[in-house]
């Protein structure tokens, strides 16, 4: 049994409620006291049946105007995998929620309401899978019940949406026709659709290769903590605590320590204290080198086969998180694995439309949801991979100086 | 093809990265410590993300005055083999202190004070993190909270002010007084939990399996018989084989019938039931809709 993340983009309007109640419903992931709740609720709303939306929104607020604001994480598993869902809201003016579901996610579920075929929200959906580089797109064409199970209206679709999918250079898409209220090809191949000849929702979830997306090519192991234990008989222990976040790492592998540059080799592997032959992606290790050299939390062990970036000058792509605007000259803290490092946003080259993907040029600032491209000038060197090569090191967020808070995501480029 | 990986490696690997950014990025954190499954998870995480060192901050311990003694036994003796230094807290010297009114009630619990005598903790200490073992799967309000969950000065969580959080990377960066809550096993499900704990042969307190228990049938609940509940004329109270699923306070943590004697067991008979674990154990969640949330707000855990 390994684990899937994945994303579902779509409005309450194109079912994705729907779709995730029914998912958790068919796979019994719903306790009868949590459907007796939704069922109270259902009636306190003065609606007559069960709303299955009412079991992913979880705050009062939400509850109450009817919508999803916040990203909410489901969980559900079949005796193959473990999933994790991350619903976010789906409405243009919550981009950053939909980016930061996106962030960790495997696979994205795009949904098409089959009567009004592909839409700009689609389109947006799509941009922001492509440019999160989610690995794998379903299209889920949905309320086919609705358009008579009809083929042609499927088909047509299908080749709309091929295009978008050319045009962003999405490469894994997988279309199926579905009703998520009526439960055709979510968890059993439906009778209404003879001619789809292609997987259910489900059996795609439980099979799709995720093994694949992993990178166990290009070393990349940033440090965290630094492990030196206190008593006599580990006197000389010095252990670089971290997590693999892509790559592998052998004893007597010859590495170096960045952004510094030092040379040395690898003296053990460990995981969970024991010495293991290797560690691979995405496992948690300590590393011990030969040479006694210092290094700290934010330092990155690469090995000699592979190299990232190391630069003070970035570019990047970036979702704009915060209500306050950003500003090219701001100061802010950039956060990449465990390293921080203060920078200035030297400049903000052009605004994506991401209904288009046109650019937008000569822009002085960009607002809250705005996708950018920008310049950032570093106050110390960075490790970093380009995000499109190497997704596990190209992402970085930038924090507020004063306030904390994380105000932007960075795909550098 | 599946990953190279089974789910509860990916699950822990990801559990022993977060308890690693805590130790890198804060100067004074602590774990805090209940006695149940999920925090004796978290300690065996924490043992494994530092060894050979030892886990590198204090476990807390808030004690209630209201706990099962098997589970005090049991944080006693775990912090000795661990090595880990232990810190306990009573909520009885903070309502003495403060001149807090004890709840009543049948059920009298003072689990929503506990913050109280939590927020005195991290004050006393400078504690700038706490470690959890809340999961999302538990409560819809659990849902939507990070996990690096930000607190301000009076402890309070502000759904609306969350900070987004991307990709592996932890934002813990706070103003004087303010404090982070972390919660390392919140993509784990209850069953997740213990099928680690059967993985990785993990002791549990006694009281999690079936033992016979004089019970005050209340509803649907079975709640111990012990000093901290009233006892009411024409109250039913039987001896019952039962089994803790949750461990919480004696006054608002209900028993299951069961006669589960090992972890085997118990994973059959959660597979088998169609309650949830709060909805059958706790009862202070029944109270309203948004009971977690409210609670949350006020800096409960």
């Amino acid at each position: 049994m390994d684990l899937l993340r994945f994303i579902t983009a779509g409005s309450v309007d194109d079912g994705k409620s729907t779709l995730i109640g029914r998912l958790l419903y068919d796979t019994d992931s719903i306790k009868v006291d949590q459907l007796a709740t939704i069922q109270k609720q259902s009636k306190n709303k003065g609606e007559g049946e069960i709303d299955l939306a009412l079991f992913t929104d979880g705050l009062r607020a939400e509850r109450e105007q009817g919508i999803t604001i916040d990203v909410a994480y489901k969980y559900f598993n079949t005796e193959k995998r473990k999933f994790i869902i991350a619903d976010a809201p789906g409405h243009i003016q919550y981009t950053r929620n939909m980016v930061t579901g996106a962030s960790n996610s495997d696979l994205i579920i795009i949904l098409i309401d089959a009567r009004l075929g592909v839409i700009e929200q689609t389109r947006r959906h799509s941009i922001i899978a492509s440019l999160l580089q989610i690995p794998h797109v379903v299209v889920t064409i949905n309320k086919m019940d609705m358009v008579g199970y009809s083929e042609e209206v499927y088909n047509n679709i299908v080749i709309e949406y091929s295009k978008i999918a050319q045009q962003l250079n999405i490469k894994d898409v997988t279309f199926i026709p579905i009703s998520a209220l009526q439960g055709d090809n979510i968890v059993n191949p439906s009778e209404n659709t003879p001619w789809y000849k292609g997987e259910t929702l489900l059996h795609l979830l439980e099979n799709i290769d995720v093994a694949h997306d992993v990178n166990y090519t290009d070393p990349r192991f940033p440090v965290q903590y630094v492990i030196r234990p206190q008593v006599d008989e580990l006197h000389d222990y010095r252990g670089y605590a971290g997590k693999v976040i892509s790559g592998t790492y052998k004893k007597g592998d010859a590495v170096t320590v960045l952004p510094d540059g030092i040379d040395s080799v690898i003296e053990a592997v460990e995981v969970h204290g024991e010495e293991v032959e290797e560690a691979f992606a995405p496992q948690s290790a300590v590393i011990r080198l030969k040479d006694d050299i210092d290094i700290n939390r934010g330092d990155v062990i690469v090995t000699k086969s592979s190299s990232p970036k190391v630069s003070q000058d970035i570019e990047a792509t970036l979702c704009w998180m915060d209500t306050r605007p950003l500003i090219p000259g701001n100061k802010y803290l950039l956060q990449v694995q465990s390293k921080r490092v203060r920078c200035i946003v030297k400049e903000i080259n052009y605004k994506l439309d991401v209904n288009t993907l046109e650019k937008i040029e000569n822009i002085d600032q960009a607002g809250l949801n705005d996708v950018v491209h920008v310049t950032i000038k570093t106050a110390a060197p960075v490790v970093f991979d380009s995000y499109n090569k190497l997704r596990a090191n190209g992402g970085a967020i930038l924090i507020d100086e004063t306030a904390h808070t994380t105000v932007g995501a960075c795909m550098l480029i | 093809m599946p990953s190279k990986l089974d789910y509860l490696d990916l699950l822990e690997a990801e559990s022993i990265h977060i308890m690693r950014e805590v130790a890198g990025q804060f100067e004074r954190p602590a774990l805090l410590f209940s006695g149940g499954k999920d925090s004796i998870t978290l300690v065996q995480l924490a043992l494994k993300a530092f060894k050979p060192g030892k886990i590198p901050f204090p476990l807390v311990h808030i004690d209630t005055g209201h706990n099962f003694p098997e589970a005090l036994e049991y944080r006693d003796r775990l912090a000795e083999e661990t090595g880990a230094k232990l810190i306990v807290r009573k909520v009885e010297d903070t309502i003495k202190a403060k001149g807090l009114k004890e709840p009543g009630g049948k059920f009298a619990s003072r689990n929503a004070l506990q913050s109280y005598t939590l927020l005195d903790t991290i004050e006393e200490f400078g504690f700038d993190a706490c470690i959890g073992g809340a999961r999302r799967d538990e409560e819809k309000a659990r849902a939507k909270e990070r996990i690096f969950s930000v607190r301000d000065e009076f402890g309070q969580w502000d759904p609306k002010k969350q900070r987004p959080e991307l990709w592996n990377l932890y934002n813990g960066k706070i103003a004087k007084g303010e404090n982070v809550r972390v919660f390392p096993i919140s993509n784990w499900v209850e069953l997740d939990v213990w099928n680690y704990i059967k993985r990785e042969g993990v002791e549990l307190p006694s009281i999690y399996f079936t033992h016979e228990r004089e019970v005050l049938v209340h509803g649907e609940f079975l709640v111990a018989n012990s000093p901290y509940i009233r006892i009411d004329e024409g109250d039913i109270i039987e001896k019952r084989n039962v089994r803790y699923r949750t461990v919480g306070d004696m006054t608002c943590t209900a028993a299951v019938e069961s006669t589960a004697s090992n972890i085997d067991d118990i994973i059959a008979e959660i597979n088998r039931t169609n309650i949830s674990e709060r909805g059958e154990t706790r009862i202070d969640d029944q109270v309203s809709e948004a009971a977690m949330e409210d609670r949350k707000k006020n800096g409960y855990f």
